[in-house]
Formats: C-alpha cells, sequence, structure tokens
C-alpha cells in the first residue's frame, strides 16, 4: 500500500480544503480500504469524515427521511423509522455485506463504492475505469456478471450497491456539501466513453446527507445471487407498488447488476400506471423494460431472470393490496 | 504524525481488552496488524485480509468489525474486545463454553472469529437488530437457524463445522 498521510476533519470546510484532488474521504473504510490494499486506489492523503456530526437519522413530519452519510448501515436497517415505512430501504441494506461490515460502512461510503468487476480490482490488468484508454478485457473476457443495460466499448462493469437500488428507486436526494442537492438519478451516470467517473460530483465534493421523500405504498427488495447470503447481486429489484380496487395508482422499479448504475425502470411503470394489477400485465411491464437490454456473450440469462424478478416482486406486493 | 522515509506515522491510544495502550503506527496498519504484530494479541487470524472471511473479526467499540479492513489510526481511542477478553478469568464466555460443548470447530482458525462474531451478533439480537431473515424487516426478530445463518455469513470455516456453529449459537441465544 502506498503511504498516505491522515487527518481527521472537524468539519465539512476543513475536510473540503483539505481535499486537494488527489486526496480520499474516509468513512468505514470497508471498500476504499480494501482497494488501497490492491493498489487500485493510491490517495496520498486520507481524510477521515466519519466523526463529522452527520450520523443522525431524521423523519420529518411528513415522513421524509433524512439520513446522515456517516449513519452505519448497520444503524440504518436497524432504524424503526425506516423499517416501518420503507422496508424497501432496510431490505436493500440488509442484503448487502456481512454483519461486521456493516457496522462499519457508511451511507455516504456506501454510495461511492467502486465497481467489483474482477478486472477493475486486478491491477495487472487493463481497465478502462483505472486506467482510462488501457482497454476493457471484460467485454471479451469473464463477463457473466456484468452489466446487460446502458454498458458501451468502454466499459460493462455494474454498480455494486444495494442501497442505491432501494435509495433510486424512492427518489431519494443527495446533500452535497456547498453545492445544490443531487437527485439520485443525476447522480450515477452511465459509462460512455468516461468509466473512469462513477458518478457526476468532483473531486473533492463531500455528501453530508440523502433525503427521501414521504413513502406511501408498500415496498420490498429482492436480491437474486450466487449463494443464499454475502454476496453480490446477479440481478436485484426495488418495487413500491399502490393499487386501488385493482388499478395500479402508482409504482416504482430500480434494478442493481444490470448496468453501470442503479437501473430505474422506467419503461416499466409507464406500462403499469393506470392499469390492471394483474400478473399478467406485471409481466407485460417487465418485458417492456427488458426488450431494451443488450446482453454479453455469457450474460444472456440476466435478462429473464429482471422479468422474473420484477414480476415476482410485483406480484407480492399486489396481493398485499 | 511524524514521518520517515516517506511513511507516516501516529501515536494512538487502543483500549484493548481494558488495558490503555499506546503505540506508534504506520498510518497503512489495520486494527488487526496493530493487534497481533505490536500489541502481540495474536487470537484475531488473519485470513482473506479483505473483509470476506470474518476470521479477524473483534467487538470495535462494542460491535463486531473486520479488525483487517479497519485502520488503526482512524481508530484512535477505540476500545477493542479480541477473543483473548471474552472470557472472565477462567471463566469461558457462555458463546465459548458453546462452541466447546457441541464441537463448533475442527482446526480452530477461524474459531476466534466466529467466537467474536456471534457474541456481537448476539447482541444485536437483543437490540432488535433485523437481518436479511427477518421478515417483515419491521417485526422483532427470532432466533431461528436460519436469522443465524444469515447474520453469521460474514464468518467463512473451510473445515465445514457450520452445523455445530449454528447449534452452538442457538444454544446460547434460546
Amino acid at each position: 500500500m502506498r503511504p498516505f498521510a491522515y487527518e481527521r476533519a472537524t468539519d465539512a470546510d476543513a475536510a473540503r480544503a483539505a481535499h486537494d484532488g488527489q486526496a480520499a474521504y474516509l468513512g468505514g473504510g470497508t471498500n476504499l480500504v480494501d482497494l488501497m490494499r490492491l493498489g487500485v486506489a493510491t490517495p496520498a492523503r486520507l481524510i477521515d469524515v466519519s466523526r463529522l456530526p452527520y450520523d443522525r437519522i431524521e423523519t420529518g413530519p411528513d415522513g421524509a427521511l433524512r439520513i446522515g452519510a456517516a449513519v452505519s448501515n448497520s444503524d440504518l436497517a436497524a432504524d424503526p423509522a425506516v423499517r416501518d415505512a420503507f422496508p424497501v430501504l432496510a431490505e436493500a441494506v440488509l442484503a448487502g455485506a456481512s454483519g461486521q461490515i456493516r457496522n462499519l460502512a457508511t451511507v455516504g461510503g456506501n454510495l461511492l463504492q467502486r465497481t467489483r468487476c474482477p478486472y477493475f480490482q486486478d491491477i495487472t490488468k487493463p481497465c478502462n475505469k483505472r486506467v482510462p484508454g488501457s482497454g476493457c478485457p471484460a467485454r471479451d473476457g469473464e463477463h457473466t456478471n456484468h452489466a446487460i443495460i446502458g454498458h458501451t466499448r468502454s466499459c460493462v462493469a455494474t454498480h455494486p450497491s444495494d442501497m442505491a437500488v432501494a435509495l433510486t428507486a424512492l427518489d431519494a436526494v443527495v446533500h452535497v456539501h456547498g453545492r445544490d442537492p443531487v437527485p439520485l438519478a443525476r447522480l450515477y451516470r452511465l459509462p460512455g466513453d468516461d468509466p473512469a467517473r462513477d458518478t457526476t460530483l468532483e473531486p473533492g465534493d463531500l455528501i453530508t446527507a440523502v433525503e427521501v421523500p414521504p413513502l406511501r405504498m408498500p415496498s420490498r427488495y429482492r436480491k437474486v445471487r450466487e449463494r443464499a447470503s454475502f454476496a453480490f447481486a446477479l440481478v436485484s429489484a426495488a418495487v413500491a407498488l399502490e393499487v386501488a380496487d385493482g388499478v395500479v395508482r402508482d409504482c416504482r422499479i430500480a434494478l442493481g447488476g444490470v448496468a453501470h448504475r442503479p437501473w430505474r425502470a422506467l419503461r416499466a411503470e409507464e406500462v403499469l400506471r393506470g392499469g390492471p394489477a394483474t400478473e399478467e400485465a406485471f409481466r407485460r411491464a417487465a418485458l417492456a423494460e427488458m426488450e431494451h437490454a443488450e446482453p454479453l456473450r455469457d450474460n444472456a440469462y440476466k435478462v429473464p431472470m429482471a422479468t422474473n424478478v420484477i414480476c415476482r416482486v410485483l406480484t407480492e406486493l399486489g396481493e398485499r393490496a | 504524525m511524524d514521518s520517515a522515509d516517506g511513511v507516516q506515522y501516529a501515536e494512538i491510544t487502543l483500549i484493548v481488552n481494558g488495558t490503555a495502550h499506546r503505540p506508534r503506527v504506520d498510518t497503512r496498519a489495520s486494527v488487526l496488524d496493530v493487534l497481533r504484530e505490536t500489541l502481540g494479541l495474536t487470537g484475531a487470524k488473519k485470513g482473506c485480509d479483505h473483509g470476506q472471511c470474518g476470521a479477524c473479526t473483534v467487538l470495535l467499540d462494542g460491535r463486531r468489525a473486520n479488525a483487517c479492513l479497519a485502520l488503526a489510526v482512524a481508530h484512535d481511542g477505540a476500545e477493542i474486545t479480541t477473543v483473548e477478553g471474552l472470557a472472565d478469568g477462567d471463566e469461558l464466555s457462555p458463546v465459548q463454553r458453546a462452541f466447546l460443548e457441541e464441537d463448533a470447530y475442527q482446526c480452530g482458525y477461524c474459531t476466534p472469529g466466529q467466537l467474536c462474531s456471534a457474541t456481537g451478533m448476539l447482541a444485536e439480537v437483543a437490540r432488535g437488530w433485523p437481518s436479511a431473515a427477518t421478515a417483515p424487516v419491521a417485526d422483532k426478530p427470532v432466533l431461528d437457524d436460519a436469522e443465524i445463518r444469515e447474520r453469521m455469513s460474514g464468518n467463512l470455516c473451510r473445515c465445514g463445522a457450520y452445523a455445530n456453529i449454528v447449534a452452538a449459537i442457538r444454544e446460547v441465544g434460546a
């Protein structure tokens, strides 16, 4: 690991001032420390922001949530208000990592974790995300768990966070110190020809909180993976559904494991709204989203998997209505 | 902070199993490295060094955590309990006793991490924390075998002693 200077920020202004563009903010470190050990991340300076006063979860009078960026994943998932009103968020957080990692990991760090593409994590291999212009061996190599939507010649990686998928479905907004709030839909980007950038943030931008608008419909998170626990998603879905008199009044669907960013299934939502809440309609909506998928040589299995997951979770939520 | 040959050092305080230590650490050192290499506490094991196996699990400020992923410099002032600190003198903790009674290990390499993880996990259940096995997620968790397996998924055992590990934890959690 490259030697680095360490300092603990006393407030957000000090953290921002200490960031020279080559530094990295340290939250729980569960991804960053690993990437530093692998030689993938090589900051000359770590600015520890884990003790800044962003460790609270507040519920507004209208039911909106404001989650501090330094809140641990464990505390977020255990919060009674989150479990009651935003089960999709608690379930997504609990679907990720292990108990030990969730105790260390923070909300801000979770949002900014890097892809687990094996080529990105191996500094002996080319990777456009790590070394721009070096190539993408995953496109024609090992890509069974890579993207099926929105990928390019440059990059076929997926975003690894479960929590971000739920927050995308929930229309969450990220608060950045000294900047206008950024909706999650605009925080994450597709790779285009610049996959080195996962987000639209600039170096030194500091996330201080995530705000989640009120949710007044049932919701849940479903994750498909290669083993029962402690594995990244092959496909996951965060879904909220409101049904009245057999008609879909409102819905939100976001997918994980399919793209470079959490994928909001707007086409499926469009098909669903105002239509019948039947399994046939749910399948039609899922297919409307997935007909735009462009699977790679070895990951076409994700297309029916995503279709089935969307359909299954909608059906489960519909049966509760 | 001071530096020598480009390497940065810091003097920190760690309270380990009730005793305060004041080591000078390389900023790159993990809590695990400081415990094992500086303080001579070799109970916590280095398995993968990537947070995947759980052999390094300790209680960090009362919560179970992977000591390999925690930079020591970032945990200045922390209270740490390692496997060496679970027993009260010669009196084993309930989790330690149950692992003995249920034969919950074979080679023993993952055991210190399993013991610390199970200890922290049982405290999480006592606080009412849910897991992915808790359905609905807003319900108070009941520690059945599915909950134990899900909550212990961050600790791998290459010998495959899982069946008896689940039994030992079930015995303490009941």
